[in-house]
């Protein structure tokens, strides 16, 4: 280990109380950036999980829907025009709707339909059940996180969305929705009579390519023939939800502003803290000066000191972090940390720490080393 | 005689500003040669530990040059001064200024890492120079297990593990008893006669002048009077010499 690294470790251990301050402030700033961060992951990611669940190559919407989740409709007979553009393989409808779910004792709870044609859009991983099953009059998938809202207990369990049976052919394990208002997949048809939509209209043309079909010249095709419409590619779509519902909302600004909090939180107590030690260690740094040894050299103890802080901080910080994601897992809005975000944390708090020597390299540049002779 | 490694000419030395403005050393000639232990003596406050400092490279002149094994030190900045001090000059202090939470061997280690040297050539080089100083059995004891005139010791080996042109020391044995210091100062004499260095020392105690080749008197920040030291200087560096 080089010596200035080794002076740099016995200064910051020397003072335990304050290495432990330190580490409190930066843990605690990174855990709150981290948390803040994958929360705004988690919900990226979880506004977007239906799209990312169908399978289709074109989006045809109403102009300006902003989400998924929008209520605009388009007149479904649109889809003959779709079909007989080159290059269009099938076009399926999709609905999706708020609906009201009423429990056996009564009370209605509100639901969000989502129906198709149970190939391109169909419910994801299903426990009990079958997908198939879902074919059958009144048949429908619900969540098991959403059992207790809706009164139901599984396979079988009989209920009613505004006036019509339906009962539980399917159960998934881990849709869930950041709304709260639980995902209810059925199929087109009976969709439609949940939501109140006629069977003219869909919220969705679902497109779908030959292959070989160029998807840029199709998709041109589709929307001169469709000025009132939008198409987009699911990528498109994913990316225009994801910023309606992070931007759009203020959601996001909210998460990201949290974020800079922590940051500005972290850097200045690190600072303090640095700017304390060399200040307590400034015999020291004068004395290395006396010795002849350059500015950089002592920069470099004060910055291995605030990068040890870094490192040690961080690595405390994403176990942390981990057991958020552990506790917030099945909870309606988990916090993502994928490994981007564990390396943009680690980044992020070195710069954090290296900052925050700042102050404590601007103290130790005036230090005269004459000082070692009247002290 | 040896060629001088630092000469002072025509120092004038003024410090602090306003009403409190002191001018600490005037008109000052000096040089100091190689194998030669020169004592500077002189009251409190007349002025020692600025022309240590100066003769150093740590203070610049106000006005006058100093030379260090041929190069001048004037107009240099503050990095350029250190890179002198680097390069030529080791220094012992009163207080001792070890790092508290080093060993001694990593003290003495220190040194030769400012100056970029690191590894196993380093930790030998250290190692050496404790054994210099009579400080073998302790290579790893920290500063605070270590007696006062272990300290010094331990301070003069990472003064000379670098082997600087001169050794300045400001009271090495200030803080010490009478025995630990004349040890401290037949360690620093040995240094000088042994290596062809030129060691400085400030001092107090006239029971040391015995080690000394020269004694300069300071008064006031100018240079008074100079004696030659005791008589053991000859035979010491013909013993240097054969040593050749
Ligand atoms: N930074 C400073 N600003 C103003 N005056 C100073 C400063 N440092 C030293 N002096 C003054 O310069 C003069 C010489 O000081 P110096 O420290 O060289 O004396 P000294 O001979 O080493 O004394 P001592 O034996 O007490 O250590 C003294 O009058 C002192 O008060
Ligand atoms: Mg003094």
């Amino acid at each position: 280990m080089p010596l200035n690294l080794i002076l740099a470790t016995r200064n910051l251990f020397y003072d335990r109380l304050r290495f432990v301050a330190t580490m409190i402030g930066i843990v605690f700033s990174v855990v709150l950036v981290m948390v803040q961060m994958g929360l705004y992951l988690g919900f990226g990611q979880m506004v977007t999980t239906v799209i990312d669940h169908t399978s289709t190559d074109l989006w045809v919407m109403r102009h300006g829907t902003k989400c998924f989740e929008d209520p605009s409709l388009l007149s479904a007979n649109k889809q003959t025009r779709v079909a007989a553009i080159a290059g269009v393989a099938e076009t399926i409808p999709l609905v999706i709707g708020f609906s009201g779910w009423i429990l056996p004792s009564g009370e209605i709870t509100p639901v969000f339909v989502v129906g198709s044609d149970l190939q391109t859009l169909q419910p994801w991983n299903v426990t009990e059940g079958t997908v198939q099953a879902l074919s059958a009059p009144g048949a429908v998938a619900v969540d098991r996180s959403y059992f207790e809202r809706l009164g139901v207990s599984g396979i079988g369990s009989k209920a009613n969305i505004r006036g019509h049976n339906v009962s539980v052919a399917a159960v998934t394990d881990g849709i869930r929705s950041f709304t709260t208002t639980p995902y209810i997949f059925s199929d087109l048809s009976h969709a439609r009579t949940y939501i109140g939509i006629p069977s003219t209209m869909a919220s969705y043309l679902l497109v779908k390519l030959r292959p070989g079909a160029n998807l840029d010249d199709v998709r041109h095709e589709l929307q001169a023939s469709l000025p009132d419409s939008e198409v987009l590619t699911s990528a498109e779509f994913r990316e225009r939800s994801r910023l309606y519902w992070l931007f759009g909302t203020g959601a996001g600004a909210a998460l990201f502003a949290g974020a800079i909090l922590g940051i500005i939180v972290g850097t200045v107590i690190v600072g303090q803290t640095l700017y304390s030690s060399t200040k307590d260690h400034l015999d020291e740094f004068a004395t290395l000066r006396a010795m002849g040894s350059s500015r950089g050299y002592i920069y470099s103890v004060i910055i291995y000191q605030a990068l040890l802080n870094a490192v040690i901080g961080f690595g405390l910080a994403t176990l942390i972090g981990f057991a958020v994601v552990r506790l917030t897992m099945n909870g309606a809005l988990p916090v993502l940390i994928t490994p981007t975000l564990i390396l943009a944390m680690l980044v992020l708090t070195m710069i954090m720490c290296v900052v925050s020597a700042l102050a404590a390299i601007f103290r130790v540049l005036r230090v005269d080393p004459v000082m070692v002779f009247t002290r | 005689m040896n060629d001088p490694i630092i000469i002072a000419k025509d120092i004038n030395k003024v410090l602090g500003s306003g009403a409190g403005q002191v001018h600490a050393l005037k008109n000052v000639n000096l040089s100091l040669r190689g194998g030669e232990v020169t004592m500077l003596m002189g009251p409190s406050g007349s002025g020692k530990t600025t022309l240590l400092s100066v003769l150093g490279c740590m203070l610049a002149p106000t006005s006058g040059t100093v030379q260090v094994c041929g190069v001048a030190s004037e107009g240099a900045n503050a990095e350029q001064l250190a890179k002198l001090r680097r390069e030529h000059i080791g220094f012992v202090f009163q207080t001792y200024h070890l790092f508290p939470t080093m060993s001694a061997v990593e003290n003495v280690q220190l040194a030769l890492d400012v100056r970029g040297l690191c590894g196993r050539i380093a930790r030998a080089k250290a190692h050496d120079a404790l054994e210099k100083v009579g400080l073998a059995h302790k290579l790893c004891s920290y500063p605070l297990e270590l007696s006062g005139g272990e300290q010094q010791r331990v301070a003069i080996a990472r003064a000379i593990v670098s082997d600087p042109s001169a050794i300045l020391a400001d009271e090495p044995t200030g803080a010490l008893d009478g025995c630990n210091g004349q040890a401290i100062m037949s360690i620093l004499a040995t240094i000088a006669a042994d290596s062809d260095r030129s060691v400085l020392v400030v001092t107090h105690d006239s029971r040391l002048t015995s080690f000394a080749d020269r004694i300069i008197f300071i008064e006031d920040g100018r240079l008074v009077d100079e004696q030659v030291g005791n008589a053991r200087a000859p035979k010491r560096r013909t013993a240097a010499l054969a040593g050749h």
